[in-house]
């Protein structure tokens, strides 16, 4: 399990030591793609429009609405008008002056392995190039940006979301750095499909640029990966499957911050406070964020994925030969399940080079002693007792661990403690998460009536969730260890075969809450008791699963990992349960009411609970399940139906104790 | 034999009379033999059965008397009188050998001189078969180097274990039928005494056709068609003629050019290989855009099976009688019976013919032409387009220059192509054109062409060009010979594919085959070049080229089998068809299915069985 990884190198070294307007003109010349005729912006755009995809379908287009062809042809124009970037290299050194400043200012560090960036150029060499990076932060595609730009690799054109555009200033600056912007949804418009996945496939396959996206669609407010999105995926592998290019390589990078710029901004959201709408000048009071201190980021450059080693004996590409190439087809189930498990295999390589730091191991301890309702908060020395053990357990794993051997475990401690000082509280040499705090303005004085348990609830449950995001970071280390403890946890036996089954069922149950790739029940299976057997938690043999002496606290360890989603999912069925008529959009506000109750009596221990990614990723799961039905169409759009016998049996199977 | 007409004309043996006069200097043709080949007066008659290995190579490709070397002073010669470039130097030829393979004139693998009989296994032969095939008095031997002879085709890896002595399974017997009712005869004894029969025109398949079956047990008896080659008719006002099956390409057109006609089919192999041949592998000429491939060509065909004879009472010129039988027999590549005589279509031989070429700044211009080309329908007999590799490769192949003015004048060429025109010498490439018919119409017609080519950023280069060109056709299957000599091995394949894939198919199999070899530890750059040799309606024929240098693999033949098998499933992945003319033999047995579906292969199926129940025409090809 044990992988090789490359060392980092810190980036801003250099941007300390030597001048910045130097490098925003530093000489840029970058390698280019082998097979690249060079081209114009406005002749990228003559491509699209006169592509025999998008001909295809502007003539069916304007059959359909009885328009000319002229018209729907000017539609399609404005539509690339607005979609199109403008990559200028003056805008990308105006922005290689700025962020040197600003992440000068925020940041200690900035590592990027070097190896991988060689690699990266080797691959934008050889075959047109995909970039794919983790979306933590707003501030992942410019950093992308500024170190292809130190690095003087080949600019990447980016896939953005359109919320950006609505920034006027930056909008236009982005798109000069790059940036492309997509409507979120476009479902029915064929016609906004055709010019986006050409203008995207004829960057890609003539070499144009590398072409950047984020599988997950959106930043994850959790730190948890999200699930891919296919669409764009599946527009970039196209090209290769249907013989237009040679090959084409997709990179995962792994980004990962040590504090996150959106920490208390993404647990608000996540609490269902909205998330202020992107403008300019909410970016620019985001300047108090400025005077903090964020630590380092890691930013790894994985091994370049060939599309055509993923393919091959898995696609027939056959399969394109009867159809002319450029009318659009909607993909094959053969295609669609293997671009799943591609981006499956491509989200599992960004979690495997994510850095973690000590702190992530901490905010474990934290919420697990926070949760069993420990006010005394745990001593100094035992927390850094547990933040060992954990550390060596995470590195048997797997985890790609920044702990720094060479300092006291107790120092690394202390420090990672006071990286994150405004989630926790330290007095008289006993730590825990800062709760009390979070009011504020809390004057010993003033009576507590002006604030009611339930908003009380809530600014604990700010900091709570914020320190899930830093746990979460670690949490695909874990994931599958901790289905196999919670099914051995609950199963009434040792026998290996009711493990599994129990095993099978909580990953089916939680398959929208991590990254499990669908269909691969017995793999995960047995990576898990791989892992367990290694680390000497379990012996296994042909029938029976057995914990060893040592392998209590492992076990313990992880059911506990699990627990608060058992729990959280556990009360969403029983929520749903007493439930009788409920639409889709009710169903957030109402189950969060719920667990505020649940929480306030005490019936239910985890504040994380109340996170909407939970509940939402629960309703997904309980719908694919056909727990829950949604109802499409008509006057009843959006309902949820609901199957309270399978409910109860759910909820009981997840509450076996 | 005693029926014929007075027109019946006899080749007697291989007794090739003098050529006539070639091309005079504004390309007026007298008579039209082919570019490459050098009409001589044939050394040998052949007797009743005078076995052919007599002149050909037994190892190698071609006339034994013809083959590249390198002479004392180390400069690359061609030998022997047979084709134009006969008795030349090449002085580029070992650069080009150098660089591309890192090939050296130090590292010889030499080929096993003489066949070793004692290598061959003794025949199997069948008793009471043999003994009723005397009393008919047809000639056979069971000589080891007659049955070695016929038991390969020209596949890389048959050629291979040959110059390595290696012998595997070969045919038992070989017999010489010399009409129709000879070949009835002997299918009629296979079928009563259970010998495998496999019929033998000129073996130069590339599909492994000829290979014997390993797990055969019968007695194996190879049918060398090669004594009926006759033209039994010429018939001028429906402009036929009635040929028998065993002739070969050049001994059929140049006696019908003796009497003023032609077929016009010329497949690169028309030296050697045979219309009977052609019929059963479905073959297709260079000249098919005046002429038509073989399937086109094709008036009557008659053919023996174990079932009989089979033929069509008439020779209207298209029948509306249920699917056409002729094409259960074209491509059935000898699993059926013996082609043994053919109807074919002849035309007056044409009045003006000239070469030509031009010169493209690319080869995605070049295909983008040729498409223009086709989509005018205005295609000259031939138009084909090398590309970067190949047309550096053409240059290699140049022979030594007569002249300082013909050495001055090709480097004013070249410094107009690349300097004052701009083309990267590393990315041009070059398309070679033959006009045929009357003069005025192929004048007009190499104007319109030009026009086309002109468009899409050609410039005309010359007539020498595209003749040495269409030379290099009949020397290349040489020059493998010599390759071999050095530890380089290679081979040729070839596809159809719609237009639109073209490039895409062209760029994605030379990279895969790249790819390949370095995966499978080849030290050496490959050369992979295409061409793209003929153009339809719909798309077009393309031929790919590889060869690699083979120091330092154990085992090079079953390397370059699997890059050749990588680069066939590229081929079919990017919508190439399996074969546009070599046939699928046993090499290509493997894609049939996938390729014709299930039920075709069951169609095919069922036609074998009724015709040919027990298998006696079991050579196992196709499926």
């Amino acid at each position: 399990m044990l992988k090789k990884r490359d060392d980092f190198e810190d980036i801003l070294e250099e941007r300390r030591n030597s001048s910045d307007l130097r490098y925003a003109l530093k000489c840029y010349t970058p390698v280019l793609y082998k097979g690249l005729t060079p081209c114009k912006v406005s002749e990228l755009k003559q491509m699209v429009l006169q592509s025999d995809q998008l001909g295809y379908v502007i003539t069916q287009v304007s059959k359909e609405k009885g328009m000319t062809t002229d018209e729907v042809t000017g539609e399609a124009a404005a539509i690339l008008e607005e979609m199109a970037q403008r990559l200028q290299l003056s805008t990308v050194r105006f922005f290689a002056f700025t962020l040197s400043k600003v992440f000068k200012t925020l940041f200690r560090s900035i590592c990027v392995n070097e190896e991988g960036l060689q690699r990266l150029q080797q691959a934008i060499h050889n075959h047109p190039v995909v970039l794919l990076p983790s979306h933590r932060s707003y501030m992942d595609f410019l950093l992308m940006s500024y170190i292809l730009y130190t690095y003087d690799l080949a600019l990447p054109v980016i896939a953005a979301g359109m919320d950006f555009m609505g920034m006027k200033v930056v909008g236009e600056m982005l798109r000069m750095s790059g940036a492309f912007f997509i409507r979120r949804s476009f479902g029915g418009d064929k016609l906004y499909w055709a010019v986006f996945s050409e203008y995207v496939k004829i960057m890609l396959k003539n070499g144009y640029a590398p072409v950047e996206f984020f599988l997950e669609g959106t930043r994850s407010r959790t730190a948890k990966s999200l699930t891919p999105k296919l669409g764009l995926l599946n527009i970039v592998m196209d090209p290769f499957l249907k013989g237009e290019v040679f090959d084409i390589s997709l990179v995962p990078v792994s980004i990962s911050y040590e504090r996150t710029l959106e920490e208390a901004l993404y647990a608000r959201e996540l609490l269902g406070v909205p998330k202020p709408k992107e403008s300019t000048s909410g970016l620019f009071k985001a300047r108090k964020i400025l005077s903090e201190d964020y630590g380092s980021i890691h930013v790894y450059f994985g091994q370049p994925v060939s599309v055509r080693s993923l393919a091959e004996s898995r696609v027939n590409r056959s399969q394109f030969n009867l159809i002319p190439r450029h009318i659009p087809t909607r993909p094959s189930e053969e295609i669609l399940s293997f671009v799943n498990d591609s981006a499956y295999r491509l989200v599992r390589a960004q979690e495997e080079n994510m850095v973690l730091k000590p702190w992530v191991l901490l905010a474990f301890v934290l919420l697990q002693k926070q949760a069993a309702e420990d006010k005394q908060g745990t001593a100094l020395d035992e927390l850094t007792e547990q933040a060992v053990w954990l550390r060596d357990l995470s590195r048997h794993y797997g985890a790609f661990l920044h702990w720094p051997d060479h300092i006291p475990p107790s120092e690394v401690v202390s420090s990672s403690l006071s990286l994150h000082r405004g989630l926790v509280r330290i007095s008289e040499g006993r730590v825990q998460l800062a709760l009390e705090q979070v009011g504020g303005q809390q004057v010993p004085g003033e009576t507590r009536s002006a604030i009611t348990p339930e908003e009380e609830l809530l600014n604990q449950a700010v900091v709570i969730l914020s320190c899930v995001s830093y746990r979460n970071q670690a949490l695909n280390i874990f994931i599958r260890p901790a289905l196999l403890a919670s099914a051995i946890h609950t199963a009434a036996s040792n026998r290996k075969q009711e493990i599994y089954n129990g095993f099978s069922f909580l990953r089916n149950m939680f398959s929208n809450e991590f990254i499990l790739c669908p269909g691969a029940t017995v793999q995960d299976f047995e990576e898990a008791c791989y892992l367990l057997v290694k680390t000497g938690a379990l012996q296994i043999n042909q029938q029976e699963v057995l914990i060893t002496e040592r392998g209590h606290r492992t076990l313990a360890f992880l059911t506990s990992v699990l627990d608060p989603f058992l729990q959280g999912y556990q009360v969403v069925c029983r929520f749903l349960c007493e439930e009788d008529c409920l639409t889709e959009k009710q169903f957030i506000p109402a189950v969060r009411k719920f667990i505020i109750k649940h929480l306030l009596t005490g019936r239910l221990r985890y504040i994380e609970v109340l996170s909407s990614d939970l509940q939402k990723n629960a309703l997904a799961a309980l719908i694919r399940l056909g727990a829950v039905q949604k109802i499409k169409g008509g006057e009843e759009q959006g309902t949820l139906k609901l199957n309270k016998v399978m409910l109860n049996s759910l909820e009981d199977t997840l509450g076996k104790k | 034999m005693s029926g014929f007409s007075d027109n019946i004309m006899r080749l007697s043996g291989r007794m090739l009379s003098q050529y006539p006069a070639q091309r005079d200097w504004d390309g007026k043709l007298t008579r039209a033999p082919h570019p490459g080949i050098i009409p001589t007066c044939s050394i040998v008659t052949l007797s009743d059965n005078l076995p052919k290995q007599e002149i050909m190579k037994w190892n190698g490709w071609g006339y034994s008397d013809s083959k590249f070397l390198y002479n004392k002073k180390g400069q690359a010669e061609f030998t022997g009188k047979r084709y134009r470039l006969s008795g030349m130097i090449i002085p580029g030829l070992r650069e080009w050998m150098e660089s591309t393979f890192g090939a050296n004139l130090q590292h010889k693998t030499p080929a096993a001189p003489i066949l070793n009989s004692s290598a061959v296994q003794p025949p199997t032969l069948n008793e009471a078969f043999l003994k009723e095939l005397k009393s008919t008095g047809i000639p056979f031997s069971h000589d080891a180097e007659d049955r070695v002879f016929r038991s390969h085709g020209h596949c890389l890896h048959e050629i291979f274990a040959l110059r390595e002595g290696k012998i595997g399974r070969v045919p038992d017997l070989v017999v010489w039928p010399n009409c129709h009712n000879d070949v009835v005869k002997i299918v009629e004894l296979a079928c009563k005494h259970n010998v495998c029969l496999m019929p033998y025109g000129g073996g130069t398949s590339v599909s492994s056709a000829l290979e014997c079956p390993p797990e055969e047990t019968r007695s194996i008896v190879s049918l060398d068609t090669s004594q009926m080659n006759r033209i039994l008719w010429i018939d001028e006002k429906n402009l036929t003629a009635h040929v028998e099956a065993g002739i070969v390409g050049q001994d059929l057109e140049r006696l019908l050019n003796e009497s003023g006609y032609c077929t016009g089919h010329e497949p690169d192999s028309m030296e050697f290989s045979s219309l009977g041949g052609w019929v059963a592998t479905r073959a297709s000429g260079m000249k098919k855009n005046i002429y038509g491939n073989i399937e086109d060509l094709v008036v009557h065909i008659k053919m023996v099976t174990p079932q009989g004879v089979i033929e069509k009472s008439c020779q209207g010129p298209r029948m509306s009688t249920g699917p056409d039988v002729h094409h259960f027999i074209m491509g059935s590549e000898g699993t059926l019976g013996v082609v043994t005589e053919v109807t074919m279509k002849i035309r007056p031989m044409p009045e003006y013919q000239k070469y030509g070429s031009v010169v493209f700044p690319n080869f995605e211009m070049g295909v983008a032409c040729l498409r223009e080309v086709a989509r005018q329908r205005c295609a000259p007999a031939s138009i084909r387009l090398m590309d970067n590799e190949q047309f550096k490769f053409g240059h290699a192949l140049k022979p030594q220059v007569s002249s300082i003015f013909t050495s001055f004048l090709d480097g004013l060429k070249k410094f107009y192509i690349t300097k004052f025109k701009g083309f990267d010498p590393n990315r041009l490439c070059v398309a070679t054109l033959l006009f045929e018919g009357d003069r005025e119409k192929v004048l007009q017609h190499e104007k319109q062409v030009y026009d086309i080519a002109a468009k899409f950023g050609g410039l005309a280069a010359g007539e020498d060009n595209g003749q040495r060109g269409y030379m290099l056709t009949f020397v290349i299957a040489y020059l493998r010979d010599l390759g071999m000599d050095y530890y380089v091995i290679g081979e040729s394949f070839e596809t159809s594919v719609p237009w639109d894939r073209v490039l895409d198919i062209c760029r994605n199999v030379k990279a895969r085959i790249v790819r390949e070899c370095k995966d499978k530890g080849v030290q050496f750059p490959p050369l992979s070049t295409c061409r793209v040799t003929q153009t339809y309606d719909a798309g077009a024929c393309v031929y790919f080229y590889f060869a690699f240098n083979y120091r330092g693999l154990s085992d090079p033949v079953h390397v370059y089998e699997q890059v050749e098998h990588a680069a066939r499933e590229e081929i079919l992945a990017n919508g190439g068809s399996l074969s546009h003319h070599h046939g699928v033999g046993k090499l290509r047995k493997e894609w049939m299915r996938e390729t014709i579906s299930s039920v075709g292969m069951g169609m095919l199926k069922s036609v074998k069985d009724y015709v040919d129940p027990n298998n006696i025409f079991g050579n196992r090809n196709l499926l």
